[in-house]
C-alpha cells in the first residue's frame, strides 16, 4: 500500500515536472544577467573563468556565507561523533600496497590541489575543487595508516587563517573602496597568472580553508569507533 | 510524435533521477538507504538545474577558451550548483555522523525500530508512562 502510494507520488512528480520542462525553450534560455556577466566580466573583474568572477567577486558574499555553513556543518560532525575511547579496538593495519599507493599519490595530489587553486581564474576549476583535492592528499594518508591522525592543532591554524584571510581582504575594500569584498588592485591581462586582482588570494583562501575543513571532517569520520556497539 | 533530441534526454536523464531519489526516500526503510536516496536526488536536480543554462552550440564560459566570437552558456546556474554541491557535502557528512552515532547507540538503522525505541526512551527521559502507538511492535 505504501509503496503504492510512493510509486504514485513519484510518477506524478515526474509528470509534472515532464509537462513543464516542455513548455520551456530547450537549449534556448533567455539570460539577462548571465550576458551581461558574459560581456562585462573580462573588463570589470578580469578572470578569465567567468564562473570564478561569479563566484569570488559578484557573488563573493555568498561564498562567505557558503563557508560558514561548511565550516558549520564540519564543527557539528566533529561534535557529535566525538573522541575515540582509549579502550577502543584498534582498525585493521592498511597493508603495504595502501601504504606505498598512499605516499605516492600524496605528491601528485598535492600538486594537482595547489594547480587548480591557482589557476581557478583562468582555467576550470577554484577554491572549492582543488581544496577537496588537497584534503583527499591528506586524507589519503590517513586511510592507508589508520590510528594515525592528522595534527588538529596545525589544520585549526590553517582554517583559521584562511577563513581571516578572507575576511580580511573584505575588510581592506570595505575600507579603501566603500564596498566589502569588492575586487581590489589592477586586473591587469585577461588570461595573464598575475591577473584579476585579489581573486586568486580569495581563491587561495577559499581552497585552504575548504580543504582544511574537508581534511578534519574526513579524518573525525575515519577517526570514530567501527563494530558492534 | 516526439522528437527526442539531446538536451531532452539530458532533461529526463535530470527528472528521472530525481524521480528514483524521491521514490527512494519514501520507499526505504533504512536510514543509510534514505541518505543514499537524498544523494541520488540532488544529483538529479544539480543536472537539471545546470542544464537550465545550457545554449545549443556554445562554449564553457570561459573567455579566450571557445572559437573566437562563439556564445557561452549561462554561467549562473554553474555558480548555483558549485554552491549546493559543497553544501549537499556538509549535510551528508552531518548526516553521516548522526547515523554513526545512532548505530553506536541503538544497533540498528531501521526507521519502524528506531522510532518505536525512540518514543519508549523518550517518554522515560519525560517521566511519563510509555503509551505504545499503532505502530509499535507488539511486546
Amino acid at each position: 500500500m505504501r509503496n503504492l502510494a510512493a510509486l504514485l507520488f513519484t510518477g506524478g512528480l515526474s509528470f509534472l515536472l515532464l509537462v513543464i520542462v516542455s513548455q520551456l525553450n530547450l537549449g534556448e534560455t533567455p539570460m539577462i544577467v548571465g550576458q551581461r556577466m558574459l560581456n562585462e566580466a573580462g573588463a570589470e573583474v578580469g578572470a578569465a573563468n567567468i564562473v570564478t568572477s561569479v563566484l569570488l567577486a559578484y557573488r563573493a558574499f555568498d561564498t562567505l556565507g557558503e563557508l560558514s555553513v561548511l565550516f558549520a556543518a564540519a564543527t557539528t560532525a566533529g561534535l557529535v561523533l566525538g573522541h575515540r575511547r582509549s579502550d577502543a579496538v584498534p582498525d585493521p593495519d592498511g597493508g603495504f600496497i595502501l601504504r606505498a599507493g598512499a605516499d605516492l599519490l600524496f605528491p601528485l595530489l598535492l600538486v594537482v590541489g595547489f594547480y587548480i587553486i591557482i589557476y581557478g581564474h583562468l582555467t576550470p576549476g577554484g577554491g572549492f575543487q582543488g581544496g577537496v583535492i588537497l584534503a583527499a592528499a591528506f586524507f589519503v594518508g590517513v586511510l592507508g595508516r589508520p590510528g594515525t591522525s592528522l595534527d588538529h592543532g596545525v589544520i585549526i591554524f590553517i582554517e583559521g587563517f584562511a577563513g581571516a584571510s578572507f575576511i580580511g581582504v573584505g575588510l581592506w575594500a570595505l575600507f579603501a573602496e566603500g564596498q566589502f569584498l569588492k575586487p581590489m588592485l589592477e586586473t591587469g591581462t585577461v588570461g595573464d597568472l598575475v591577473s584579476a586582482g585579489t581573486l586568486p588570494l580569495l581563491s587561495l583562501a577559499l581552497g585552504l580553508k575548504v580543504g582544511s575543513e574537508l581534511a578534519g571532517l574526513l579524518t573525525a569520520l575515519s577517526d570514530t569507533e567501527a563494530g558492534e556497539p | 510524435m516526439i522528437q527526442l533530441d539531446f538536451v531532452t534526454i539530458l532533461y529526463v536523464g535530470g527528472i528521472g533521477l530525481l524521480a528514483i531519489g524521491a521514490a527512494g526516500l519514501v520507499i526505504c526503510n533504512n536510514f543509510f538507504r534514505i541518505l543514499l536516496a537524498l544523494v541520488v536526488a540532488e544529483a538529479g536536480v544539480n543536472l537539471l538545474l545546470v542544464l537550465v543554462g545550457y545554449r545549443g552550440n556554445a562554449a564553457a564560459p570561459i573567455l579566450g577558451f571557445g572559437p573566437q566570437g562563439a556564445q557561452m552558456v549561462d554561467p549562473i546556474p554553474q555558480v548555483l550548483v558549485l554552491t549546493a554541491i559543497v553544501i549537499g557535502v556538509g549535510v551528508q557528512a552531518l548526516a553521516i555522523s548522526v547515523l554513526v552515532r545512532t548505530y553506536r547507540s541503538y544497533g540498528t538503522l531501521d526507521v519502524r525500530e528506531l522510532k518505536a525505541r525512540f518514543e519508549v526512551d523518550l517518554a522515560a527521559e519525560m517521566g511519563i508512562e510509555s503509551t505504545p502507538g499503532s505502530e509499535a511492535p507488539a511486546a
